[in-house]
């Protein structure tokens, strides 16, 4: 069982605790009526999906009830940092073992 | 000791006495509310409670017969003697035009069990998936049982837990706690 530490209970609490939400820092277009379809298409379901660093959203469901966000290496699994939900992206540097 | 007609765990009990007394048992009715209010009124809402809520995220306040567990970054657990029920509400209805609120009663969703011996974080640990040995006495949170089951969880004494469980999981809860109450006794 992963282990995940929430930004706001300030604790590791296990997977279960917690829901996905996708990925995070995707903002709304201000004006959607002036996006055509495939751009709205783009922002509704193009995701980078890369292979190595994400950022993204999680929910503490069962514990504080708080979205917040955590940069996680879709190759490893690990969680490398969590941050709470209006915080700006972290800049990470990434070890040589990940890609 | 009061209890409701239709308690789930109406005349339930487990006691070991071996290796060490180790008792589970369904507590009392009492009046429960979840709380969510600015955290910036918590002095007013205190004073309303009796009781000060505590600002940090899994913290515990007691006061006599009440306790309030701070949930999340506006949102507290409260229960009270189902005796100080009506006062309280009537003092957040008043506090309601100076600072909006929630309290919201839930005193009949839940159901109460308290777990108390030597080895009642051993207990609690067949589970629940964080180190329950590692909670500070005093302290409490929402977590998961046995995957299934949302549980409020307190620590009041280091040889003293609280479950507060919804209605239709406490039987589940129930039997998991007499399993792993049996395989202590029987020590495996
Ligand atoms: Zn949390």
């Amino acid at each position: 069982m992963l282990l995940i530490h929430c930004p706001y209970c300030n604790a590791e609490r296990p997977e279960v605790e917690f829901a996905y939400a996708g990925e995070a820092h995707i903002a709304r277009p201000t004006d959607p009526s002036q996006l055509d379809d495939d751009q709205w298409r783009d922002h509704l379901y193009i995701r980078s999906n890369p292979r190595g660093l994400h950022y993204e959203r999680w929910r503490h469901i069962h514990g504080c009830g708080r979205f917040f966000n955590a940069a996680r290496d879709t190759l490893s699994d690990k969680f490398v940092t969590t941050y709470k939900a209006s915080l700006p992206r972290p800049q990470i540097v990434q070890s040589e073992d990940t890609p | 000791m009061t209890m409701h007609p239709h308690h789930p765990l109406s005349g339930e009990g487990i006691a070991l006495h071996k290796p060490f007394p180790l008792t589970i048992r369904p507590l009392a009715d009492k009046a429960r509310f979840s709380l969510r209010i600015d955290p910036d009124q918590r002095i007013a809402a205190s004073a309303v409670l009796g009781l000060n809520l505590p600002g940090n995220i899994g913290d515990v306040a007691y006061a006599g017969e009440k306790t309030a567990v701070c949930l999340g970054p506006d949102e507290w657990y409260v229960t009270v003697p189902v005796a100080d029920q009506a006062e309280i509400e009537a003092g957040f209805a008043a506090l309601y035009a100076q600072q909006p609120h929630s309290l919201v009663d839930v005193s009949h969703r839940e159901v109460s069990i308290g777990i108390e011996g030597r080895d009642a974080a051993l207990v609690l640990q067949s589970a629940i998936a964080f180190d329950v040995d590692a909670m500070a006495p005093g302290s409490g949170c929402r977590t998961i049982f046995d995957g299934k089951a949302q549980i409020i969880l307190l620590r009041d004494a280091k040889d003293r837990f609280q479950i507060d469980v919804w209605h239709s999981f406490s039987e589940h809860v129930w039997h998991f706690l007499q399993v792993v109450a049996r395989e202590i006794e029987l020590d495996i």
